[in-house]
């Protein structure tokens, strides 16, 4: 692209280059942030995941680990005998919980953008998973041993029986295979997970539901078009970037939540252990896989979004 | 005009209640059935939600013995509001209310105002570089804070812009136990999960149509003119989102506020040893408790969480109806 030109001999800014330099002007925040604080850190942190920390009463010293550095890295895929095993499970339950995540949110959001009685209230309370979901709350419900204990045990009951009527049933009336049955027995009961889980889901789809125009289904109902086709031809194409949107935030949160086993093996590792250097490395691991599946799913999902202005 | 709109309104019910008792249309089942397949629906996950946080309020009125009174599950034998006043009390409650309401509308504004600016810089302009800065946004959304603890600790304790304050004043600024640290992490967009903001308000500036803005261009307004008069009334539903849940994970954070803030109470460092707080308290005045009991600590944890979470409640019934509002500002778009 040309972002000069030449007029009476003189450099000047062509059109695109007054925008490159408006655009570059609107996002001045984020590089500042960027540049200027995270970049650093970012840069410390895979420094450390290189090196062997060792903490005296002064301060801190970094010694270049073993194997030209790699020694943290080779130590994580080849020696633990836990960590393989951590990646792949925790890589295992985002790819089923994503989509149940997805799929109930946005029916979640769609049922309560509809108009009925009590529309208000019941908006507040998809609004309470986004609270109880965070930090000082979400750690103050874990740290409750007596309330756990005592609801635990008369929860682990219910579950039992729950579980057992619903493959049952699937088992004894349908011809479903077993892993299907399992997959969507395991869903029913994890349901109060996957509401909690998809609470700040839900107000995303909600906010973009509420963005649509309804002057486009005035329009379109006039020209004799059903609900259902209203639906797949209007509402789809519109919230189908925030369907991306969703499922890039799922697949993080799923990943980076305080509760993930492979979060809690690194914080364990660093805090506790007090190996920065190894935790680090773990950690970089776990993000360049989770990179990984970003770019994959996000790819995969963009080709179908719909954008207004393809640009 | 009012008398005639409520005839109108009467007039109709009469003829809606007639046709109804007249045919029972197959459509008129339909619809009838879906609202009460909704309704259960509705109050089904509802319940799901409400349970826990049911139990919790239960809690919270209980003398302690009727935590260990296994005949007891929700309604207290011994009702007390005793847990509400030591917790206000231990928290140092109204204090903290405030203080905590003022960092966190004042945060989550400016991580608004600079995410949107980003966000809307992401979907209208082009320049060098753009999709791997876009991507420079997700990567600062993956990293948890966790992994870079202990480099933003020193970055903030020893504060320093390209050592122009070691030059001029021989030393770095100490920003711990000031509000800076918030304050320039969301005025850069790195506060808590921004990258998910700008990534939301991308997403929605980019399927606006172009033609309001060029409408805007024609006429001699300028960019930022454009984007503040013309984009901004469509996107009033997105920005109440992003509002309240830069709100709400300000209000409950507890990473940063412990990281940045070791004297300065506010409602969740307050809210995560509030039962040490309220004993030692208790302990001062002359009282005597033999220990902190499990109990005791489970009491105050439901009393305390009861009290963190009623604004955020308020809040958002206050926000909600910008929701509605919403629609029929961006009626003018499409």
């Amino acid at each position: 692209m040309n972002y000069f030109k030449k007029r009476n001999g003189k450099l000047r800014l062509s059109l695109t280059g007054k925008e490159a330099i408006a655009g570059v002007l609107f996002i001045l925040p984020f590089l500042i942030g960027f540049f200027g604080i995270f970049l650093p850190l970012i840069v410390e942190s895979i420094h450390f995941s290189f090196t062997n920390m060792e903490v005296s009463s002064t301060g801190y010293v970094l010694k270049p680990a073993a194997n030209n550095g790699l020694e943290h890295y080779l130590r994580a895929l080849t020696i633990d005998p836990d960590f393989n095993l951590q990646l792949l499970t925790s890589i295992g339950q985002m790819a089923a919980k994503v989509p149940l995540v997805i799929i109930f949110s946005f029916f979640a959001a769609t049922l309560i953008n509809q108009k009925f009685h009590g529309r208000a209230i019941a908006r507040s309370v998809f609004f309470f998973p986004v609270i109880l979901t965070s930090g000082v709350i979400m750690g103050l419900e874990n740290s409750d041993l007596l309330l756990q204990t005592l609801s635990t045990t008369g929860e682990s009951a219910e579950d039992m029986a729950s579980f057992l009527n619903m493959a049952r049933f699937l088992s004894e009336y349908t011809n479903l295979p077993a892993s299907v049955i399992g997959f969507l027995s395991d869903a029913v009961n994890g349901i109060y997970d996957i509401v909690v889980a998809s609470g700040v889901q839900i107000l995303i789809f909600l906010a973009g539901l509420q963005s649509i125009s309804p002057s486009l289904y005035e329009a379109s109902s006039i020209e004799g078009a059903t609900a259902w086709e209203n639906f797949w031809k209007i509402t789809f194409p519109m919230i189908s970037s925030m369907i991306l949107v969703n499922s890039v935030y799922t697949i993080i949160d799923q990943f980076t939540n305080e509760t993930n086993e492979m979060m809690t093996t690194i914080r364990d590792t660093i805090f506790v252990d007090v190996k920065y250097g190894y935790g680090s490395a773990m950690a970089w691991i776990y993000f360049i896989c989770i990179a990984v599946i970003l770019i994959i799913v996000g790819g995969l999902i963009s080709r179908k979004v719909f954008y207004y202005d393809e640009r | 005009m009012m008398k005639d709109k409520e005839k109108k309104k009467a007039s109709g019910k009469n003829t809606d209640f007639v046709k109804n008792k007249k045919k029972i249309t197959p459509a008129r089942v339909g619809r009838f059935l879906i609202s009460v397949v909704r309704g259960v629906i509705i109050v089904g996950i509802c319940f799901v939600i409400l349970q826990p946080l049911f139990a919790k309020l239960c809690v919270s009125f209980m003398a302690e013995r009727d935590l260990y009174d296994s005949s007891v599950k929700y309604i207290a034998k011994h009702f007390t509001l005793d847990n509400y006043k030591m917790a206000i009390e231990g928290m140092d409650y109204w204090t903290v209310l405030i203080r905590t309401t003022v960092l966190s509308v004042g945060i989550s504004l400016l991580q608004l105002c600079s995410c949107l600016l980003t966000a809307y810089g992401f979907a209208r302009f082009r320049f060098p570089f753009k999709k791997l800065l876009f991507g420079c946004v997700i990567l600062s959304l993956i990293v948890p804070p966790q992994v870079i603890m202990l480099p933003l600790f020193m970055k903030y304790r020893f504060f320093d812009v390209f050592g122009i304050f070691q030059a001029t004043t021989g030393a770095s600024v100490n920003l711990i136990d000031t509000y800076w640290p918030f304050v320039l992490q969301s005025a850069t967009c790195m506060g808590i999960r921004n990258g998910l903001y700008i990534y939301m308000l991308r997403q929605f500036f980019k399927g606006m149509p172009r033609e309001l803005e060029e409408a805007a261009f024609v006429d001699g307004s300028g960019k930022l003119r454009t984007f503040v008069q013309v984009m901004l009334p469509s996107a009033v539903p997105m920005m109440v989102t992003v509002f309240l849940f830069g709100f709400v994970w300000q209000w409950t954070d507890t990473f940063y506020t412990s990281l940045y803030l070791n004297n300065t109470k506010v409602m969740s460092s307050s809210l995560s040893n509030l039962a040490v707080g309220v004993y030692s308290l208790y302990e001062n005045n002359g009282g005597s408790m033999n220990f902190v009991s499990p109990g005791f600590v489970s009491l105050m944890n439901n009393t305390g969480t009861m009290l963190a979470i009623v604004p955020l409640i308020l809040l958002y019934l206050v926000c909600q109806k910008y929701f509605v509002e919403g629609i029929e500002r961006s009626g003018i778009v499409g």
